[in-house]
């Protein structure tokens, strides 16, 4: 059994099959799940999978439950998962807070389509980005992966489970319906080149145990329930051993606590991908299934001498603000594709604070921009 | 050399389309360790709707992962020739499923190939086979992928129990196809 988790070797899969492949060899044992496209073959993929590793998939009866049963798994000791798309994301929001309030790792893979409403079920939409961050209601810090190849699917899965254990925390994985459903090359590892981040468990003696020390900028670590350590695990504002307290005091140290985790330690946590922005007059910002086109485009126009550079944000959250600011001190302008219409532009133009141009090149969902228009719209600034 | 094939296969849902440019894209990335990108579109009806499958192969990295232009197109539905016949580079292959569209004339500088993949599957008993026959065919008049590795991708990709079966229908289409050209 202990063999099928990782399966060694080259697999031609899509984003969404190489989603569950990631979270299975980073040790998730619990699924729940309420089948929506174009995330229903991350579901299929778990269900078929997770008994043979000695886990559970439950299809619960909506998003709601879903969501609610990843967090009960992971107190009680498994790595968990769910995915969904815009509208399943939505319903989930509610206890997405409350899995950011009670510091509980799990992996939340949401592969967008077009919204809002039902909007394109079978289309792609990249403008669930804002709704990541910002979407349950309250104060909590955020970290979402954005995948644009079925191979990336499988490695932030990854690193969403290790950074959710890490920053105990749900992580999102924010594919798009063009990565979830496109098939390519899979490599996956040996085990013993997988970097797992194991659950963080209390070495302190049963009595000194805090589930929710704040007094530094990394949380607690985590006790499983059942193992002997005092916990009690609320969605109200909390002192260090999880017991309600509902004052201005503890609310500042609780809700501080939950934001800085992330804030504090948003330089080890942020990834991009660059390409030539040593020397780039325009820089382009893309993620998910944009950064490939936005790749092309910008291979295309250096092979013509032209100045311009490409920034791929891997994590959309946190937000790479520190590079944007100091490129918007040399390049002219900062051009931001996106299936949406404007949501990380927003983020590139607050970073550049005026010192640099922004152009938004929106589309409302349903296809992807290619090469020529962002080489186009690059061209206005060269 | 940059050699990259854009290839596009496209008719009706329940025809093994998108299972045939799984297996196009598998022989090219797994079994000649090329880069390949499937993508698909399909509406929402399970069958009978039109549905194309999309194959880009190239020696070098993939960026842009859907088909633009194709250089090899192979159309088994009428319907199919009427949403995505024009869409072909000048010196492209058509390739068509000669019961199944009427094409009047042969577009100038296209080089047009017609097998008759779904009648060669019902001689065989099983009509569903249609889609490797036509592969079988694809592989023979394309010039996209070798004969070996389309094979293996094919017995990698079908139900146990039924290799042999396919691989008859698989070399069935090629053969036909190999007589097209002598």
């Amino acid at each position: 059994m202990a063999d099928r988790d990782v399966l060694t070797g080259e697999h031609f899969i899509h984003g969404d099959a190489a989603c569950a492949e990631g979270a299975l060899a980073a040790g998730c044992l619990f699924f729940a799940g309420y089948p929506i496209t174009p995330a229903t073959e991350v579901a299929e993929r778990m269900a078929r999978r997770l008994p043979e590793v000695g886990g559970v998939y439950i299809q619960m009866e909506d998003e709601i439950a879903s969501m609610a049963a990843i967090l009960g798994a992971s107190w009680g000791g498994a790595k968990s998962m769910t995915a969904t798309s815009g509208p399943g994301f939505s319903l989930m929001m509610e206890n997405i807070g409350l899995g950011m309030m009670t510091e509980t790792p799990c992996v939340v893979v949401n592969i967008m389509r077009g919204g809002p409403s039902t909007g394109l079920p079978t289309l792609v939409g990249q403008a669930d980005v804002m709704q990541a961050r910002w979407g349950s209601h309250g104060d909590y810090g955020c970290i979402a992966l954005a995948p644009s190849s079925p191979q990336e699917c499988f490695d932030y899965t990854i690193k969403a489970f290790n950074l959710s254990e890490r920053y105990r925390q749900p992580v999102f994985v924010l594919g798009d319906e063009v990565v979830g459903h496109m098939t390519e090359k899979v490599v996956i590892p040996k085990r013993e080149k997988l970097k797992i981040q194991p659950r963080i468990l209390p070495k302190a003696l049963r009595g000194d145990y805090l589930p929710f020390d704040s007094s530094t900028s990394m949380p607690a670590p985590m006790a499983i329930a059942g193992q002997g350590y005092h916990a009690h695990v609320t969605g109200l504002t909390h002192d260090e051993r999880g017991y309600p307290v509902i004052t201005a005091d503890v609310q500042e140290r609780n809700v501080r606590h939950i934001v800085d985790k992330i804030r504090k330690n948003a330089d080890r946590i942020i990834e991009v991908d660059t390409v030539g922005i040593e020397d780039a007059e325009v820089v382009v910002v893309a993620y998910g299934c944009t950064s490939r086109v936005a790749r092309q485009a910008v291979e295309n126009l250096r092979s013509r001498n032209l100045k311009v550079g490409l920034v791929k944000l891997i994590t959309i959250w946190p937000f790479p603000s520190g590079l944007i600011r100091s490129l918007a001190d040399r390049v002219k302008a900062f051009v931001v594709p996106e299936i949406n219409y404007g949501q990380i532009a927003y983020e590139v133009e607050r970073t550049a604070g005026g010192r640099a141009e922004v152009l938004l090149m929106a589309l409302m969902g349903g296809s992807i921009h290619t090469p020529a228009e962002i080489e186009d719209g690059v061209g206005e600034f060269l | 050399m940059k050699v990259k094939h854009e290839v596009r296969l496209a008719g009706f849902g329940g025809q093994g389309i998108i299972l045939a440019g799984h297996i196009l894209g598998k022989a090219a990335s797994l079994f000649e360790k090329k880069n390949a990108v499937f993508t698909q579109s399909y509406g929402p009806e399970a069958r009978g709707g039109s549905c194309s499958a999309d194959v880009v192969i190239s020696e070098e990295t993939i960026h842009y992962p859907k088909v633009i232009k194709p250089d090899v197109l192979v159309l088994m539905s009428q319907g199919a020739l009427g949403s995505y016949g024009n869409n072909i580079r000048e010196d492209g292959i058509l390739i068509l499923d000669e019961d199944l569209v009427n094409l009047m004339e042969d577009p100038e500088g296209l080089t047009v190939y017609r097998a008759p993949a779904t009648r060669i599957a019902e001689e065989m008993g099983k009509r569903i086979v249609a889609n490797i026959v036509m592969l079988g065919a694809l592989t023979a008049l394309g010039g996209v992928i070798g004969y070996e590795s389309m094979k293996k991708a094919v017995i990698d990709s079908i139900p146990a129990g039924t290799e042999d079966f396919n691989i008859s229908a698989f070399d069935r289409g090629h053969d036909y196809a190999k007589s097209l050209l002598s």
